[in-house]
């Protein structure tokens, strides 16, 4: 009995080393990511090609998406609104969730499992192949070369993808609200206009979505360098950086809501 | 002071984790030769290329490469080493998501400030030399493991490198394919004045092609010496290897318990 009780403590030691050590490698892996991105910028060419793949091939989820949640938005709200005898306030309910939370959240959403887990199975087969040590052995630093301009592509097209599923939800909401149940247009539009701040309300919203993109990058970018370089290994590595960006994302959101509208 | 040797290994040893890779190793390797490095696989074979890329550190010794020490330089010295050198890994390791010609001229792109329209020359002439010139719009994908393996070949010598390496280059290729690789290892280092290493288990293909030998076993030097000694070895561990025989001082069988005990065979004899 003793004896299994130390296995189980020297296991529990096992897994918090270890969780400790990747978390160490993590912090490694993006200060060195920060620092060899000269390149990306000297060579702006990098980036936008990887702006490309994760960011313009993202863009039909995301508006399809966002279109659908602001109809849904726009469907609940009229309800519940209706009830109260205040179906003018639609546009503001419609437009203050998604530029606070929904937009920035649902979006970071989908782009892990879009483009995180597609940037953490190419460098995970990357380094599979030897592409990696390849490019290394070409005097070619790979974290300068691969890593950084993905870094910044993910970075720079999560606020723009948020923002892009807010504008399409608010139609979405318009859409239902508006043209299907009737609500009053005017009232739709000036209530949102009156209502929504651009400091409070939407710079907010853009850094909430800058943090996810940095967040989501960084982990997805870091699996894929991480994964074993074997097919178990790259798939095992593509889950982690869905499961674990999904919930960093829903983590900081509570953080930064919590700092950003306190009693507003 | 360039000696006659590009690269000479002293006394290194390397572990990792603990666990002796390497132990004892001393190597010369002459300018201008084509020299294999073999052994079974697991002998430490490839962790010798890495110690001379600057990839690994030994724990022990010197790695000299043109005189120069390379477990003395820093990552910039060692990033400017290397772009004298060219690696071909074993399944090429061609960048996916570039053509042929773009994979060829990407250290060209990255290491040198030479106009587009003198990289293309080059690169058509890099590609030439291994008879792909009418390849290079095709993307990787496209290519048999051959081909990929040719075009490996023409990106490892973009820059004309003093020293190429070959890690198994003849590993899954088919007899055609396996001859134009050989032919072009020897071509390519006498046309470029280069020197070779090829890291391999193909006793055939490389007794044929190179200059000398060194045969690794267990992370030690058992055996060096040109083609012919090698054909000749004595050495039980050589002979065994160069004539491919199953069983031998490398043992058929994994080690394992008595085979009757596995069996459970000795209950029912008592």
């Amino acid at each position: 009995m003793p004896e299994r009780a130390v296995i189980s403590v020297r296991r529990i030691g096992h897994v918090t080393i270890e969780g400790v050590l990747r978390l160490g490698y993590a912090a490694r892996f993006i200060t060195l990511t920060l620092l060899h991105s000269g390149t990306s910028f000297r060579r702006l060419r990098l980036v936008i090609r990887e702006l490309y793949f994760t960011g313009v091939l993202s863009l039909i989820i995301i508006l399809v998406s966002g279109l659908f949640v602001g109809m849904v938005l726009g469907l609940q709200g009229f309800q519940t609104l209706q009830t109260y005898g205040s179906e003018s306030a639609l546009g503001v309910l419609v437009a203050l969730s998604l530029v606070r939370e929904l937009g920035p959240v649902v979006s970071a959403l989908l782009f892990a499992s879009r483009a995180g887990s597609a940037m953490t199975a190419e460098i995970g087969l990357m380094k599979a192949t030897e592409q990696l040590s390849a490019m290394e052995m070409m005097a070619v630093d790979p974290i300068a070369r691969v890593v950084a301009p993905r870094f910044w592509a993910g970075v720079i097209s999560m606020p723009l993808l948020a923002a892009m599923f807010s504008a399409m939800g608010v139609f979405g909401g318009y859409l239902v609200g508006v043209v299907l149940i009737g609500v009053d247009e005017g009232s739709f539009w000036s209530q949102m206009q009156n209502a929504v701040d651009f400091r409070e309300d939407i710079l907010n919203g853009v850094i909430k979505s800058f943090v996810f993109g940095v967040a989501v990058t960084w982990i997805a970018l870091f699996e894929g360098y991480d994964a074993p370089p074997t097919a178990e290994g790259v798939s095992g590595a593509t889950t982690r950086t869905v499961v674990t960006s999904s919930l960093a994302v829903l983590g900081l959101d509570f953080i930064l809501t919590s700092f950003m509208f306190r009693g507003a | 002071m360039a000696t006659d040797n590009l690269i000479e290994i002293t006394d290194v040893n390397f572990a990792y984790d603990r666990r002796p890779i390497l132990t004892g190793i001393n190597m010369a390797i002459p300018r201008g030769k084509v020299v294999a490095i073999m052994g079974i696989s697991g002998s430490g074979k490839t962790t010798l290329l890495r110690l001379i890329g600057g990839v690994m550190k030994p724990g022990q010794g010197q790695v000299k490469v043109d005189g120069r020490l390379v477990n003395e330089l820093d990552q910039d010295g060692i990033y400017r080493m290397r772009r004298r050198m060219g690696m071909l890994f074993q399944f090429g390791a061609l960048f996916t998501d570039l053509s042929v010609f773009d994979n060829v001229a990407f250290q060209m792109r990255e290491h040198t400030h030479l106009p587009e329209r003198i990289i293309r020359d080059l690169v058509m002439m890099k590609l030439h030399a291994v008879g792909l010139r009418g390849a290079h719009r095709l993307m990787p994908s496209q290519l048999s493991g051959g081909m990929a393996r040719r075009v490996a070949l023409a990106r490892a010598i973009a820059l004309d490198p003093m020293l190429i390496m070959y890690d198994e280059p003849f590993t899954g290729l088919d007899p055609i394919s396996l001859g134009v690789i050989r032919n072009l290892i020897r071509r390519l280092n006498d046309a470029l004045g280069a020197t070779s290493i090829v890291v391999t288990h193909d006793v055939e293909e490389t007794l044929e092609l190179v200059d000398y030998v060194y045969y690794v076993s267990d992370g030690k030097i058992v055996a060096h010496g040109t083609p012919g000694d090698m054909r000749a070895a004595t050495d039980p561990l050589v002979h065994q290897f160069m004539h491919g025989e199953a069983d031998g001082p490398v043992p058929f069988q994994y080690p394992s318990a008595n085979y009757a005990k596995d069996l459970k065979l000795e209950a029912h004899n008592a």
